[in-house]
């Protein structure tokens, strides 16, 4: 045996063999299949590591305020724009009728239901997701997840149960804040350039509101909230290849929590739709 | 250097059984097999050094025998416990009593010194005043008590494996695995750092397993031994001394065990190969 740096060399030297497309498309599918069974397993015990001790309160605390309070400026930023924007783009067509007071109804069904949601979801997830996956994916290639690990303490509860826990309490938090800041820039927006009268704008965007709306807002928040959170968690905990492999970690965990983000809003607006119109 | 108080001066007892046993353990990953078969055995308050190239898998022993990772096939024996096909949960208890210092010493980059050294007893809720003098106590041992409140990244490289040992120190534990202690440091630090291990060994009576490709630090701790009243290393190489605190070599290649011995057969072996570890 040669004194090779990495001494696994097979024990006769074999020339490469190249693999048929059937056997890549297998390798593919099997990849594929474990990547979706460990990050449903990831899933799986951030929920269940509540039901039984250690509990970490403090860490929870601390993502609640990273999470939550540091993207509470985005959110209030981009919340106003949104329910001002939609109203210039919904009140110009609805004055072709003469029905712009109708403005503030739509606007407000289109905030609680879906815009609130799904933009402050994406909004978190790029900063967050993000932020989770690189902040792991560190700790990993620096050898502190296994420091934990050989210290006696669980990554999953340290680590995943926390960030989870934080998401799932401050984003339907941050929507709510969303959507009222939405509605006030619509109101703004409306007032200035609709001329519609702010207390009308105020009072039929809350009128127009049922419980079913404010469950489905609040339903595929939560939802969300899980998918930003698990996604950069899964990404972070397997990082592959060093630092340049946290920075491919860190994009990933954003392009995959926000195309899910956008792909369950569909699947959840269609169950929403049909549990209000059965129950409600 | 304060070694009077409970945390360092408790000497392990000896139950006369293998702290660690590796039996046919076989790990491969996808570019090959990297471990084909390695037995062995460390006796309670022995000293194996783990010498070996670059990539023959010393790293990967102690991960194995910490649990961090599974053997393919084989078993591996912690303290009288099979811990190769144990659950996960089951491990961190196991894990409790291993002390882990790694390479590069994997401190946690946004704790203090303090807070690092301090991890395990939070996790285990001891009380914040009992902590607060054992970590100064362990900062003490390794001589790094003003950097109680620093941050690791304010650390040098020696500084930070002197850290890493103290965290693995505090929870007391039976058998400490060391990962190349003293890779990439010069040569006062290495000797500092390996004057600490000495010190762990003969105070505390843990058991050991180091890592290393440097055959100058398995010497150094089998020709020196700390004396805990004059507080100081002194060479004493006598057969007492070694029955005491005995130091054994295991010299990897190619995934196997290649040479097993004790200081004095390694030197006189006439194996080209290991030759080429003394020059």
């Amino acid at each position: 045996m040669a004194d090779t740096p990495i001494q696994a060399a097979p024990q006769e030297a074999r020339a490469p063999e190249v693999p048929s497309v059937v056997e890549v498309l297998q390798d593919l599918a099997k990849t594929s299949v474990l990547k979706v069974q460990n990050y449903s397993k990831l899933s799986y015990h951030s929920i269940t590591n509540l039901a039984t001790g250690p509990r970490y309160i403090q860490d929870t605390l601390d993502q609640m305020d990273d999470i939550g309070v540091g993207s509470l400026p985005i959110v209030l930023l981009s919340g106003f724009f949104i329910g001002a924007v939609m109203v210039l783009q919904t009140g110009t067509q609805f004055e072709r009728f003469g029905q712009a007071s109708l403005t503030g109804d739509i606007v407000s069904l289109a905030l609680v239901r879906e815009l609130g949601p799904s933009i402050t979801g994406l909004l978190v997830a790029g900063r967050c997701s993000s932020g989770i996956a690189s902040e792991l994916g560190s700790m990993l290639v620096t050898e502190q997840v296994d420091a934990m690990r050989a210290m006696g303490t669980d990554p999953s509860r340290k680590l995943v149960t926390p960030r989870v826990l934080a998401s799932l309490i401050t984003l339907p938090l941050l929507t709510t804040i969303s959507v009222f800041v939405g509605l006030i820039g619509g109101m703004v927006a409306s007032v200035l350039s609709l001329r519609i009268n702010a207390t009308t704008f105020w009072e039929r965007a809350i009128k127009i509101l049922e419980f079913s709306d404010i469950m489905q807002g609040f339903s595929k928040s939560v939802v969300f909230a899980f998918i930003l959170a698990t996604v950069g968690c899964y990404q972070g905990l397997n990082v592959r290849g060093g630092t340049q492999g946290v920075g491919r970690a860190t994009t990933q965990a954003v392009v995959v929590s926000s195309v899910l983000i956008i792909v369950s809003d569909t699947f959840l607006t269609k169950i929403a739709l049909y549990l209000a119109d059965k129950f409600f | 250097m304060n070694l009077s108080s409970s945390t360092l001066t408790t000497t392990l007892p000896v139950t006369g059984q293998a702290a660690i046993e590796f039996r046919d353990v076989r790990l491969g990953f996808a570019q090959g097999e990297i471990l084909r078969g390695v037995t062995f055995s460390a006796q309670e308050r022995e000293t194996v050094i783990l010498l070996g190239e670059t990539g023959t898998g010393k790293t990967l022993l102690l991960k194995l025998a910490s649990g961090l990772l599974r053997p393919d096939s084989g078993g591996i024996q912690v303290l009288g416990k099979d811990i190769s096909g144990m659950a996960e949960s089951d491990l961190l208890e196991i894990r409790r009593q291993i002390g882990f210092v790694f390479q590069e010493g994997a401190l946690f980059d946004s704790l203090t010194v303090g807070e690092n050294v301090a991890y395990r007893l939070h996790e285990d809720g001891v009380d914040d005043e009992e902590i607060e003098s054992r970590v100064k106590e362990v900062l003490r041992f390794v001589e790094l008590a003003h950097t109680i409140d620093s941050l690791p990244s304010e650390l040098s490289g020696g500084m930070r494996r002197r850290v890493s040992i103290a965290r693995a120190l505090i929870g007391q534990p039976p058998i400490v695995l060391y990962d190349s202690p003293t890779a990439g440091l010069d040569p006062i630090t290495s000797q500092t750092i390996i004057s600490l291990i000495l010190r762990l060994r003969d105070v505390y009576g843990v058991t050991a397993l180091l890592a290393t490709h440097r055959l100058q630090d398995g010497f150094a701790l089998a020709n020196f031994h700390f004396d805990p009243q004059a507080k100081k290393v002194r060479r004493d190489s006598s057969p007492e001394s070694a029955r005491v605190a005995p130091t054994r070599f295991l010299v990897l290649r190619a995934g196997r065990i290649y040479f097993e011995g004790t200081p004095d057969e390694l030197m006189k072996s006439p194996d080209p190969y290991l030759r080429r570890f003394l020059i």
